[in-house]
């Protein structure tokens, strides 16, 4: 008996509860539920346990690189400064909370495919490394009030289950008018803003004209490259806050922060940091598209065997190339949205709420903006794009400074979730969870319920009947024939 | 037969390349290919690109990708696996052409 103890014991202390082994572990059953050959198998298993060995490499690079930047914005403005980073967080939560977000993250799987089986909510969401932001997220939500592992294993399921079904449904009339009707659907947590900015655009740009019809600067595209774009925006941050501390705290203090001997290699210290950050966000990223590279496809696989038929739910840049240029000007007016923002929570909301400073990153600007001026020009043209990435800038600064509050001692990490739907979604079973251990879960249940039934509402009155926003004399149940722009 | 080598680029190597690869992978089945397909971001790719035969992305994307020795195939429509076979049919007769 003692040795089924021990080897039980085992088993689960040193691989089930060691992330790595775990994500390993599930990859191979996936791929040999597609009956992949052995070596594959292996090989497979082995490039995600080490992706997430990658992952933990760069955590730890992404940490001594915010540290300073944290000390001199609370020493340049008096304010705690956070620069949301999906990567960053992600990966520093899988330090204390990695098994449970791996098993969630498999279970809430199952239970999505199931909810499309069993609703009119037919969407597979395949953009694994926001699945796994999100099970990461509600894991760190549920855990916060201690919930205990198990049934935080369980709720954070369901929860994720939900969100990875219900997202697609309500985004898809305007999807399918950037689209033009093809059968994709769009599964990327950013999606409030994106149907924000439909709905936006369809108000204030009823005559404008489409951003394909403008010629655009090429110079600006060079920021689709992630690493450039987080390495020149993180120099910058840091040097706006470096010279800021120096100029308030004097140089004695300052040189401090980075061990450096005097002012300007104190400069040349920040920037150095802010060259780390972006490497450390490389790095995982490289980790990441290791893991992905292997589970997708095999969750994509016996996706496609329960639910056949069903719309994928992709990442948000397959929306790009329907409006190129809208993608760059609704990435520099969500920029836009964000600098404003931070000003109106520096100048009041960070006095009045206690909302902490939110620095614009550009990746969730540039790839969440970009697909809000996709969906804001595809209702409201040119106006449209501007208004619509304007609507998620504000929304992805003011959102996720809500939800530090409901993140407990990790909402301390000088980054955070970036995109609006983590945010949203945090925010509300963050609050609803801290009713009480009974009321709480009871307010979940009742959350989940709501959500299926109105997703699927929605899905059967606006989606399934074909209405298509910002078309002309469009009313909900009109042929979609009859509404050609 | 030697094994082709096709790299889907995405801005991030994440979600849509990943898509490229699962796509290309079920056309090249279609097409009786063997290839071994990998994932990259725009940043690595022109690093990866020297060592491909194939590269698949998008068409912003492949003007900032520059000129490289692989084959450059855009594909519009992501999920359209009609267009992903027809287009690497196309590539994969000028590659053949060259040797």
């Amino acid at each position: 008996m003692n040795v089924v103890v021990a080897v039980a014991q085992f088993l689960v202390n040193e691989i089930l509860s060691k992330p790595f082994y775990l994500v390993g572990l599930m990859t191979a059953v996936g791929l040999v539920a597609l009956r992949r050959r052995l070596g594959e198998v292996v090989s497979g298993a082995l490039k995600a346990t080490m992706g997430f060995l990658i992952l933990v490499v760069g955590a730890n690079t992404v940490v001594s690189a915010l540290t300073p930047l944290g000390t001199m914005i609370l020493g340049a403005v008096g304010a705690r400064g956070v620069v949301p980073t999906n990567e960053a967080i992600v990966a520093l939560a899988q330090k204390n909370y990695g098994a449970i977000v791996a098993w969630v993250m498999i279970t809430g799987f199952g239970i999505s495919l199931l909810i499309a089986r069993l609703t009119p909510l037919r969407y597979v969401f395949l953009t694994g490394h926001h699945v796994f932001f999100m099970a990461t997220m509600l894991a760190v939500v549920l855990l916060s009030v201690n919930m205990p592992q198990v049934q935080a294993w369980i709720v954070g399921s369901l929860l994720l289950g939900t969100i990875m079904v219900i997202m697609p449904a309500f985004a898809q009339p305007w999807m399918r008018r950037v689209t033009g009707d093809q059968p994709v659907a769009i599964g990327h947590f950013g999606s409030l803003g994106y149907i924000s900015a439909g709905i936006a655009g369809q108000l204030v740009g009823r005559r404008s004209e489409s951003t394909e019809n403008m010629r655009f600067p090429e110079g600006l595209r060079f920021l689709r490259e992630p690493m450039i774009a987080t390495a020149l925006s993180m120099v910058v941050i840091y040097l706006i806050f470096a010279i800021a501390y120096l100029a308030r705290a004097g140089q004695a203090a300052a040189i401090k922060v980075t061990g450096s001997p005097d002012w300007a290699s104190y400069l040349m210290a920040s920037i150095l940091q802010a060259l780390q950050f972006g490497v450390g966000v490389a790095l995982i990223l490289f980790g990441v598209r290791t893991i992905l590279g292997e589970i997708v496809p095999a969750f994509a696989g016996i996706a496609e065997r329960i639910v056949p038929g069903a719309l994928p739910a992709l990442d948000c840049p397959v929306s790009f190339p329907y409006a190129p240029n809208a993608v760059l000007v609704g990435f520099l007016a969500s920029f836009l949205g964000g600098l404003l923002s931070l000003v109106a929570i520096a100048v009041a909301f960070h006095a009045w709420w206690g909302l902490a400073l939110i620095l614009p990153g550009m990746v969730p600007h540039f790839f969440t903006g970009g697909t809000a001026g996709v969906f804001g020009n595809a209702t409201g043209g040119r106006r449209g794009a501007a208004v619509g990435g304007f609507v998620n800038g504000v929304l992805i600064t003011f959102l996720p400074a809500f939800l530090l509050f409901v993140l407990g001692s990790l909402g301390f990490a000088n980054t955070t979730f970036g995109d609006a739907d983590f945010a949203w979604y945090g925010i509300v079973v963050g609050n609803v969870v801290r009713l009480g251990p009974a009321v709480g879960i009871a307010g979940l249940a009742v959350v989940l319920l709501v959500l299926i039934a109105l997703a699927s509402l929605f899905q059967k009155r606006f989606v399934e009947s074909g209405w298509t926003p910002g078309k002309p004399a469009e009313t909900p149940g009109e042929a979609p024939a009859m509404a050609k722009a | 037969m030697r094994r082709l080598n096709v790299l889907a680029v995405c801005g991030m190597g994440l979600g849509t390349g990943l898509l490229l690869r699962m796509q290309a992978e079920k056309a090249l089945n279609q097409l009786g290919v063997l290839a071994d397909l990998e994932v990259a971001d725009i940043g690595s790719a022109r690093a990866l690109a020297p060592s491909a035969d194939v590269v698949i992305t998008s068409a912003e994307l492949a003007m900032q990708l520059g000129d490289v020795n692989a084959a450059v195939v855009t594909i519009t429509n992501f999920v359209d696996v009609v267009e992903i076979r027809d287009k690497l049919a196309v590539a994969l007769g000028h590659l053949e052409a060259r040797h």
